[in-house]
């Protein structure tokens, strides 16, 4: 009966059932419009702003009055001087970030599996701390412990005998500063995501592991890992889709004068750019830029994905 | 978890592979830990052993100047209370935004839920950048206003994704059936019933939206002008690391003023740190016990 009545439905037009449903499920709509005129606003109207990258910006005209001026915008950009170097400093920031970022909680979240008791608790929680410091914070710890003359770093380097670095103001030390320390603030709490999907393995598997006299190395590699084969996966599409987005807070914090052959990324560029030169026109290009290339990459790795493994995120 | 029974033999491979595995951990830890300690010690030290490299592990010397001088320096506590302000109201706010918009997301019979998905999920994979964000909310009237730190950055999609998929598989559909018979409507059922069981999802909103607001500075740094509103990350950034970089590169030995400035944070900028840094964990251990269970559930789905 209940198909009949479905099959009624389907023939009735869009619109007749949406109204039907409007009265069915009142409340339903009614909360969902707060946050969906919000998203409309605070998302997609400054998607209309990307007109502004074709535009020569005039604060007079408004953005639809200002002249158009097709690619020039991207053309200046990619004709600036330093192109090449912002380009490959965000592609390198990421690409490092993410060949450490990525694998080392995994690897850290089998490895925590397979023990238990106190230890592991504490170590844990400790684990966490550093993700929920902020940015300004880590980044005035790094100032502090690699000051070339009272930091510790530098102090426990000549201890050894070894010549005191400036880190911070060498181009060449900016990658591995930036990098290391952001292992060290996302190790730990990466592995949340992974602990979860361990708790769920059947333990019956294990028992028949055991049975079969599988030892806790051999548990782990065809046990353990598979079962986060998954949102390894996921995780990785994410990561990878957002490799063109270095974040930009802990980028600018840590660039000074002396490191900006290394430490100007996009976003920082396109900060200074529209934000502090004013040069919208120019800045929404070149946020542009960096937006498409995010959106084809991830696009690409999601397909990748999907032939390889047959996980995807859509 | 494995389940060892006492009385069985181990065999030697998993012996070693224990020894490696405690190895690594062990030294990992100490990896991690280490700044920690150090700043929490460096904060109860004072500035002579600490600068020299006599204090490198626990406090050499004992005293709490450093907290006392925070306490006196005025621009460190309006940028806390500020702070305090952006984050419970902003919390506030975005949990409003985003459990309302997570539940009918969940519901299979509502109509338009592919839609809503849609427009949601294209948000995440592109966007219009940063310039034209500025002035949508300029053009809104919010630049310099405490709004601007609360109302634009009120949603995340991914969290809404995430609270969804809790409500989608925790809340079971023989619940509504039952309470529909009762002649509960969809709000009434969503407050009464939905919410009171989602008490780990909720947990982890408040912490997730909670350590975004405290921590971030971006919003405060392009849309605050008047230094009475920062919060505390962006006075820290003058204090801790603008005047330090100065200091580095060379280029403001001359002022005498970023001299003094130097002198009175190189005494308590370890105390800055640790008072910065407890409010948000804190909150991370109090809400510890609901990771597992809250963050889970939108993992996989996602």
């Amino acid at each position: 009966m209940q198909r009949t009545k479905r099959r009624e439905l389907n023939k009735k037009g869009y619109f007749s059932r949406l109204k039907r449903d409007l009265v069915r499920n009142k409340g339903l709509y009614l909360l969902s419009l707060p946050t969906f005129v919000f998203v409309i606003i605070f998302m997609y109207v400054p998607m209309v702003g990307i007109l502004l990258a074709f535009k020569n910006y005039n604060s007079v005209l408004g953005i639809f009055g200002s002249p158009w001026i097709g690619f020039d915008n991207f053309k200046a950009f990619f004709e600036y001087y330093y192109f090449k170097e912002v380009l490959l400093n965000t592609v390198k920031v990421s690409l490092f970030s993410l060949l450490f970022g990525f694998p080392l909680p995994i690897v850290l979240a089998l490895l925590l599996n397979s023990i238990k008791g106190r230890f592991k608790k504490v170590f844990q929680i400790v684990s966490y701390i550093p993700n929920f410091l902020s940015t300004v914070v880590v980044v005035a710890m790094l100032l502090a412990f690699l000051n070339p003359t009272s930091g510790i770093v530098n102090t426990i380097i000549k201890a050894f005998g070894g010549e005191a670095k400036d880190f911070i103001t060498d181009p060449d030390w900016f990658i591995p500063v930036f990098v290391i320390s952001g292992v060290w603030q996302s190790i730990g709490w990466s592995t949340v995501i992974y602990t979860s999907a361990l708790s769920g393995v059947d333990t019956q598997l294990y028992d028949a592991a055991k049975i079969d006299g599988a030892s806790k190395f051999q548990t782990m590699i065809h046990i353990d890992f598979p079962t986060i084969l998954p949102t390894v996966i996921v995780s990785l599409i994410l990561a990878v889709g957002g490799i063109m987005s270095v974040a930009f807070e802990k980028v600018y914090l840590l660039q000074n004068e002396l490191n900006t052959s290394a430490s100007e990324v996009i976003s920082t560029y396109v900060y200074k750019m529209g934000l502090i030169n004013f040069d919208y026109g120019f800045g929404t290009a070149v946020g542009l830029f960096n937006s498409v290339i995010n959106f084809v990459l991830c696009l690409l790795v999601n397909f990748v994905a999907k032939k390889v493994s047959g996980y995807s995120i859509w | 978890m494995v389940k060892k029974k006492r009385g069985v033999k181990r065999s030697a491979k998993d012996i070693v592979f224990d020894v490696a595995v405690y190895t690594v951990l062990i030294v990992l830890f100490v990896l991690l830990a280490y700044p920690l300690v150090y700043v929490v010690s460096a904060s109860v030290t004072t500035a002579s052993d600490v600068l020299t490299g006599k204090m490198w592990l626990y406090p050499t010397s004992f005293t709490l100047s450093a907290y006392g001088k925070i306490f006196a320096y005025k621009e460190i506590w309006v940028g806390f209370a500020n702070s305090v302000f952006y984050v419970v109201v902003g919390t506030a706010v975005s949990l409003f935004f985003t459990f309302t918009a997570a539940y009918p997301l969940s519901r299979k019979d509502f109509m338009l839920r592919g839609f809503i998905m849609k427009v949601y999920t294209v948000t995440l994979f592109f966007g219009g950048g940063i310039v034209p964000y500025f002035l949508l909310v300029k053009g809104l009237g919010m630049y310099n206003s405490r709004l601007s730190l609360i109302i634009p950055s009120a949603v995340s999609v991914w969290n809404i994704i995430l609270v969804r998929t809790y409500f989608l598989t925790n809340i079971p559909d023989d619940l509504l059936d039952a309470a529909r018979v009762d002649g509960c409507g969809n709000v009434r059922f969503f407050l009464q019933f939905a919410l009171p069981l989602s008490a780990p999802i909720i947990a982890v909103m408040i912490m997730y939206y909670a350590v975004a607001k405290w921590n971030g500075y971006f919003d405060a740094l392009i849309f605050l002008n008047d230094s009475s509103k920062y919060p505390l990350q962006l006075t820290l950034r003058t204090l801790l690391v603008n005047s330090q970089m100065e200091l580095m590169t060379g280029g403001g030995i001359g002022g005498s003023n970023l001299i003094d400035q130097l002198n009175a944070m190189e005494a308590m900028k370890y105390g800055v740190i640790v008072i910065a840094s407890i409010p948000m964990i804190v909150l991370c251990t109090a809400t510890q016990k609901y990771f597992q269970k809250g963050i889970m559930v939108g993992s996989l789905k996602g």
